[in-house]
């Protein structure tokens, strides 16, 4: 049996709060992202989603990237199997993640109403997608991979959609897009924040039923023991706690309690990603064929001085980031209200006549609030 | 198949990833000093020119932050073997690169677009060059990373994988500190060309207006000064890289020139028509000037491409140790004549835009310096692309110098699956490329924006509560 406490356990651990971060802070503005069609009347709406995740979304996207990174260093061997194996899967994720990054930039940048839909739609299904395939690669890692003796998964795409796999994407798929619509209902306010409040009683529902249908199925199903593997009960303990503060966070949303709900959902990520983490130790890529045939941690780790290098940058770097990026939502702490009507202009400050910039709708590093309507300006 | 397929995918997803780094890294650095110089001279020009090209720097470096995701996943996707082997050593500069620089770039940039007025002006001024620091130290680690496939140090093998013995020696590898110089210092040049030819355009545009006329003309002669004192450096940091690669890849720098046998004194192959290897149609020739770059010697040895190639076979066993020489050697040639060409650009734009009080650029010759300077704008993406094109393809065949060839370091795939992302990647970034070259030509011809004084943005601070919109 594997030591418990080493730096290959350590960096498993940490990988594991890299992906829970990641899913924490990304699962809203996906949610958001999905969610905005639905509670958007009109192109304002829509903006203003959109700007509620606008200044983080691209910080929240790149803690997938130092997990990714972390996995290379740490665990060349997951890294290349999980790659190499979920072939398609990935593929598909980076391609609506390359699509939903540009569509936040490109958007605002000409002023049409059919160029901004069109957009939308981009942002919309660059959300979707990865919301749903997150779910199902990890559910798929939980409930083991048809792996062969020399380790590798042949299966494809579709092996990789086991019904427990679809409905464990589903479940991912609706815990964010809640975990999205309560970020909605504290950043934003009025007819905007009632809607996503109306509409988290619905979601919250679909998102209960599907990860506990997952918790379930998961903990019913059994998989090849592995030597060294923690007690069934943990993660099932960590499944029902995601699932109750699944539950808790809708009742709590719909009682405008909006930064407790926040905290409840944003646990209720925090918890599946436990669940998974610890149903998955000791391997890193169980096999539902032969325990023998999974890759363990120990097999996939790094040597020593890898590790070593990579626990000091981290000991130093990481509280940085966290201080910066906490910052950030700090700085854009206030919740967006919808700018009145009569405003839909800025002042042309200190000087009369029209400003140049209604030229488009481009209003990127400007404080302007015209943005993306033929400026209307009252005298 | 799987390798050919695997390996034009990889030239695909990395050479279209660097049309966009360079302006990222060029444009933050500029943009930075702009809006500096805006808020110390309180210089309202600066802060509309900063304005203006802050605004292409973020079209650029949406495209450049997708795109760099590719690659993160493209080791694992394609490149599994390659990424067992090397994933001791090469997994951590990524991992620091994602945790040091990744999140430098984004959080801060966050901060600058949605900050401006919310943050002091100091403040707004800091996040841009904390911007700027992110995309430097993403060059740093992941040249770290490329440098050591062109010259492993700190490592030994053991159990057929590379494995960490020293991680200063990797920091401390010299082939990485001359290619960080050289990259870095074009990706300035890079966004300087780009400044230079819109200002210039901008200046000679007929319905400019005075005011803008005055503020363009600013931007063509800071640009150009710009311009030619990065892309002399680049050529000084470029000469440093031929003797480190003469003594660390002898068969690429044989490569580059095209050397079959080995010479004294070797002279410089400016241009040559018909076969590299036999006699050559026509052929123009420097003497002595290859073993002057190479070991700084009027008569020092240069190694040619038959003497090495026997020596490696005796090292590494059979098999052909020579890249591609025509690609090699054309690619090395375009690079440095592309540079040559952006000196000599760059150089004329600070004669044209010598007088300031004219409010124009001088002379006759000024249509045709701005004609020039407009077409300008494509050298440093040819250099840059050439020059990774002859980095790498100078490489081959090994993935890692002496340690894997490429052949051994591609996954197992079906030859479907990675057709099908070649596919993909080349229709994504074909329509990712026409939009943002259409994207960036709109905001070229963008009037600038009004500003009053280098304070926060006009409208700042009357809407209260109401933050602005964005996106």
């Amino acid at each position: 049996m594997a030591p418990f406490a080493n730096l290959n356990t350590t960096w498993f651990a940490l990988i594991g709060l890299l992906w829970a971060g990641y899913l924490f802070l990304e699962g809203f503005d996906f949610g958001v992202s999905i969610v905005a069609p639905v509670v958007s009347r009109d192109d304002t709406d829509k903006r203003l989603c959109l700007n509620a995740i606008g200044p983080v979304w691209d910080g929240n996207e790149v803690w997938l990237l130092t997990a990714g990174g972390a996995t290379f260093a740490a665990f060349p061997l997951w890294y290349a199997r999980l790659f190499n194996g979920f072939y398609l899967a990935l593929f598909l994720i980076l391609v609506f993640l390359i699509a939903r990054g540009v569509s936040f930039e490109f958007r605002n940048k000409v002023d049409d109403l059919r160029w901004r839909r069109a957009w939308d739609w981009v942002n919309f299904l660059g959300s979707f997608v990865p919301a749903l395939v997150w779910g199902v690669a990890f559910t798929d890692l939980v409930h083991g991979i048809p792996l062969s003796p020399g380790g590798r998964y042949y299966g494809g795409l579709p092996g990789l959609l086991h019904p427990i796999a679809i409905l464990g994407g589903l479940a991912s798929l609706t815990l964010f897009s809640l975990h999205g619509l309560v970020f909605l209902s504290l950043k934003t306010s009025g007819d905007l924040a009632s809607r996503a409040r109306r509409l988290a009683l619905p979601v919250g529902s679909a998102a209960v039923a599907t990860l506990a249908g997952t918790v379930a199925w998961v903990a019913s199903a059994g998989r090849p023991a592995v030597v060294g593997q923690l007690t069934g009960a943990v993660p099932l303990a960590l499944g029902v706690v995601a699932v109750v503060a699944v539950a808790a966070g809708t009742a709590l949303v719909i009682a405008e309690r909006d930064g407790w709900a926040f905290a409840s959902t944003g646990l209720a990520v925090l918890a599946s990603m436990g669940a998974v983490w610890s149903r998955m130790f000791p391997a890193v890529f169980p096999a539902s064929t032969h325990a023998a045939n999974g890759l363990t941690i120990a097999a996939a780790a790094s040597q020593h001085n890898t590790l070593v290098v990579m626990t000091v940058v981290a000991a130093i770097f990481v509280p940085f980031v966290l201080l910066y990026q906490g910052w950030t939502y700090w700085v854009f702490r206030k919740r967006l209200t919808r700018p009145p009507e009569a405003r839909t202009s800025v002042p042309a400050a200190g000087a009369g006549g029209p400003s140049p910039r209604s030229h488009d709708g481009d209003g990127a590093g400007s404080g302007a609030l015209t943005g993306g309507r033929p400026t209307t300006r009252h005298a | 198949m799987q390798l050919a397929l695997a390996r034009w995918e990889f030239a695909v997803v990395t050479v279209f990833h660097f049309f966009f780094v360079p302006v990222t890294i060029g444009l933050a650095f500029l943009v930075a000093t702009m809006e500096t110089l805006a808020l110390r001279k309180q210089d309202a020009e600066w802060e509309r020119l900063s304005r203006f090209f802050g605004r292409m720097f973020l079209i650029n470096i949406a495209v450049g932050v997708v795109t760099g995701i590719t690659l993160e996943f493209q080791f694992g996707l394609n490149w599994s073997a390659y990424s067992i082997f090397v994933g001791n050593i090469f997994g951590a500069p990524l991992a620091i690169e994602a945790l040091l620089a990744f999140f430098m770039e984004s959080t801060f940039i966050g901060l600058w677009v949605f900050g401006r007025d919310r943050l002091s002006p100091r403040l707004h001024l800091a996040t841009i060059w904390m911007v700027s620091l992110g995309t430097v130290l993403s060059a740093l680690f992941i040249l770290a990373a490329n440098s050591w496939m062109q010259h492993p140090v700190g490592y030994k093998l053991v159990g057929g994988k590379a494995v960490l013995t020293n991680f200063w020696a990797i920091l401390g590898n010299p082939v990485l500190w001359g290619a960080f110089s050289h990259t870095v210092l074009a990706a300035f040049a890079t966004a300087g060309a780009l400044m230079l030819g819109i200002s210039a355009w901008r200046v000679r545009r007929k319905d400019a207006s005075p005011e803008e006329k005055s503020a363009f003309l600013k931007g063509a002669r800071f640009s150009a000064a710009f311009t030619c004192v990065t892309t002399l450096l680049v050529a000084v940091a470029g000469d440093m890289q031929a003797r480190l690669m003469d003594t660390y890849q002898p068969m690429k720098m044989a490569a580059a020139e095209a050397l079959y046998h080995t010479a004294h004194g070797a002279s410089f192959s400016l241009i040559t028509i018909g076969n590299l290897k036999q006699k050559p149609v026509f052929q123009i020739r420097v003497p002595h000037l290859l073993s002057l770059i190479a070991n700084l010697s009027w008569n020092g040895t240069v190694q040619g491409i038959d003497n090495l190639q026997a020596a490696d076979v005796a090292k590494y066993g059979k098999g052909s140790y020579i890249p591609v020489i025509p690609l090699t050697y054309w690619s090395f040639r375009i690079m440095v004549g592309s540079g040559i060409l952006m000196i000599l650009l760059s150089a004329w734009g600070i004669w044209a835009a010598r007088r300031r009080a004219s409010g124009q650029l001088e002379g006759t010759g000024a249509i045709w310096f701005t004609r020039a300077a407009m077409w300008g704008m494509v050298l440093p993406f040819v250099a840059n692309s050439f020059g990774w094109i002859f980095t790498e393809a100078g490489r081959q065949p090994w993935v890692v110098w002496g340690l894997m060839l490429t052949a051994k370091g591609v996954s197992s795939l079906t030859v479907a699956d990675i057709a099908l992302t070649l596919g993909g990647f080349v229709v994504i970034y074909t329509v990712l490329g026409v939009i943002d070259a259409w994207l960036m030509v709109r905001a070229s011809r963008r009037p600038l924006d009004q500003v009053y004084a280098a304070g926060p943005a006009e409208g700042a601070g009357t809407e209260g509560e109401v933050p602005g919109l964005i996106y």
